[in-house]
């Protein structure tokens, strides 16, 4: 094997691996900090690494189900962890917990391999995570932020 | 280029997988096929319950695994076999010590010392200890790169100091613990001293008797052994004053109605029939170890340590903890700035590197360092240049892929190849 500066083979595993919308949110979060007026705050942590992400949300209670009326995250995580809990503030600011967890299901079955979400146009953004599925371990990165947004709609 | 002699050779799986560049050895080591062949010897002709039957072969596997005390024994230059428990690791080791010794002498007023470097095996069950028994909890800090500060240490213990526990070797950093230095002080106070030694075991020798200390914990598969067997070595006075640990078979003498009394050393703490296949095996990993000589072990890793500190530490960006390779084992720890850890672990695995990423079990030195997680490269004696290579290489492509092709250094040449495999 030779050894120099960049990889032909491997960096196109790399660059379908970490797409660039993944770094694009990486370098440039949506929705990172912290509501002031939140009605829920909730710290999910993975307990492999310890990577913790913080989710805190304004909330819509008027109508049959709650609406997500605004959304901030905070997380010191990985490029993965951050990119998707980035690109849920976009996907969840003013959906319903109904909508949001019909979403996160979809979500996780992207990151199983299920080759029927590979076309699921609801997933938007989150397409770019389609390749995580050959790398199981970092799942639970992904996944970390959507956990702690499911804890802070699960009702009182 | 420096050359290293590889001893990949003997690793079987390693051999199967000739693009892998196995840089995690701190969290567990490949096996040499010697070891899996002894293993499968000892199934394949003298397996028996050992201790038990009055047949010829039971007494087989009772002479297999009385052999294997032995070599271990001797490998760690330690005199009194029986003096060597074996135990499923170094965290059952450490727990055995924290309960049988503790609960018994650790007393309301006490106090407990251990260091910032520990690992949560040997921070946890003293942490523990002490609130059970109500005890202070002290932690020894650091020097800012990363030393047990002998300084502080002395101010910690005092007459009221019942233990100090200490990793020989941080597995974190790699940081070498100047025991001499440890168990002087804890003498003056008539505290114990207790031994984390599963980094320090497979990497370095160790002659316990020189040590002076009163238990030492290590890990069989950090050495090439599987997965289940390891030890805790203590000395006798203690051992022979402390309660069992755990009870069942073979750790009685005499079961009564109401009272039972305990077998001799090392049967006291060995309830339950023993993990025969994994002292075997250990005792051939030790073989192993001692057939290249550790003096050697030390020198082949300290050689790959110098080489990665060095053309890591010259990637800017790249940040080194942990003290220079005189002081420290096979262990380099890193962070590239503005790629996480896990990060830089996934690029480097799709690489064929395998790195840890994390807290490495030591969440309170990574709070002290200002750090969540770091990446962390480990050494063995399979290690050779090619894998420092594919280590400096991995962390390059990744600084590429984050931050553009401008950030890997202009003035560093693509490196010939120094072995193709």
């Amino acid at each position: 094997m030779s050894v120099t500066a960049t990889h032909p083979a491997g960096s196109a595993a790399l660059e379908a691996l970490y797409q660039e919308q993944i770094l694009a949110h990486y370098r440039h979060p949506h929705g990172k900090g912290t509501l002031a007026a939140a009605d829920a705050t909730v710290t999910t942590r993975n307990p492999l690494c310890g990577e913790e992400a913080t989710v805190t949300v304004t909330l819509d209670r008027t109508g049959p189900d709650v609406r997500v009326r605004d959304i901030r995250f905070t997380s010191d995580g990985c490029s993965i962890s951050q990119a998707s809990a980035s690109m849920m503030t976009d996907l969840a600011r003013g959906r319903t917990a109904t909508e949001i967890a019909a979403l996160t299901d979809r979500f996780a079955d992207l990151l199983r391999g299920d080759a029927a979400a590979t076309h699921d146009e609801t997933l938007g953004p989150l397409q770019a995570f389609a390749t995580l599925s050959r790398v199981p371990a970092r799942i639970p990165c992904a996944l970390l932020a959507w956990k702690a947004l499911a804890d802070a709609l699960r009702p009182q | 280029m420096t050359t290293v002699m590889t001893r990949r050779a003997d690793f079987p799986l390693l051999v199967r997988q000739p693009g892998l560049h196995y840089l995690d050895s701190a969290a567990t080591a490949q096996k040499p096929a010697v070891v899996l062949d002894a293993e499968r010897e000892f199934y394949e002709t003298s397996y028996a319950n050992p201790h038990r039957g009055a047949y010829a072969l039971s007494a087989r596997a009772t002479e297999c695994y009385h052999d294997a005390r032995t070599g271990v024994a001797r490998f760690f230059g330690l005199r009194d076999a029986a003096c060597l428990i074996f135990t499923r690791g170094t965290t059952e080791s450490l727990n055995l010590v924290a309960t049988a010794w503790g609960m018994h002498n650790v007393r309301p007023g006490d106090e407990i010392v251990v260091t910032r470097l520990e690992h949560h095996a040997n921070f946890v069950p003293w942490q523990q200890l002490a609130l059970a028994r109500g005890a202070a909890f002290r932690i020894v800090e650091l020097t800012p790169d990363g030393r047990v500060d002998i300084d502080l240490l002395r101010h910690a213990v005092t007459p009221r100091t019942k233990v100090v526990a200490v990793a020989h070797v941080s597995n974190a950093l790699g940081t070498i613990t100047p025991l001499g230095e440890v168990a002087a002080i804890a003498r003056s106070v008539g505290a114990l001293v207790v031994v984390d030694g599963a980094q320090s075991a497979p990497h370095m020798a160790v002659d316990i008797e020189a040590l002076d200390v009163d238990f030492y914990a290590f890990s069989g598969h950090k050495m090439g052994a599987p997965t289940g067997i390891g030890g805790l070595i203590g000395r006798r006075e203690i051992l022979e004053a402390m309660p069992p640990y755990q009870m069942g078979g073979d750790m009685i003498e005499v079961v009564g109605d109401e009272r039972t009394s305990w077998n001799v050393l090392p049967h006291k703490f060995e309830a339950g029939t023993p993990n025969v296949g994994g002292a075997v095996a250990l005792a051939a990993a030790v073989r192993y170890l001692t057939s290249i000589g550790m003096t050697e072990v030390r020198r082949h890793e300290q050689t790959l340590t110098a080489m990665a500190i060095e053309r890591l530490g010259a990637l800017p960006g790249v940040r080194l903890y942990g003290p220079d390779a005189t002081r420290r084992s096979g262990v380099v720890s890193f962070t590239v700035d503005g790629i996480h850890a896990h990060d830089l672990a996934t690029i480097l695995d799709q690489e064929g590197v395998c790195v840890r990423a994390g807290h490495h079990c030591a969440q309170p030195l990574l709070r002290r360092l200002g750090v969540s997680a770091t990446a962390r490269a480990s050494f063995f004696v399979y290690n050779d240049a090619a894998d420092v290579d594919a280590l400096v290489s991995g962390v390059r492509s990744a600084q590429t892929l984050f931050h553009g092709p401008r950030v890997v250094s202009p003035g560093t040449p693509a490196r010939p190849a120094t072995a193709s495999r």
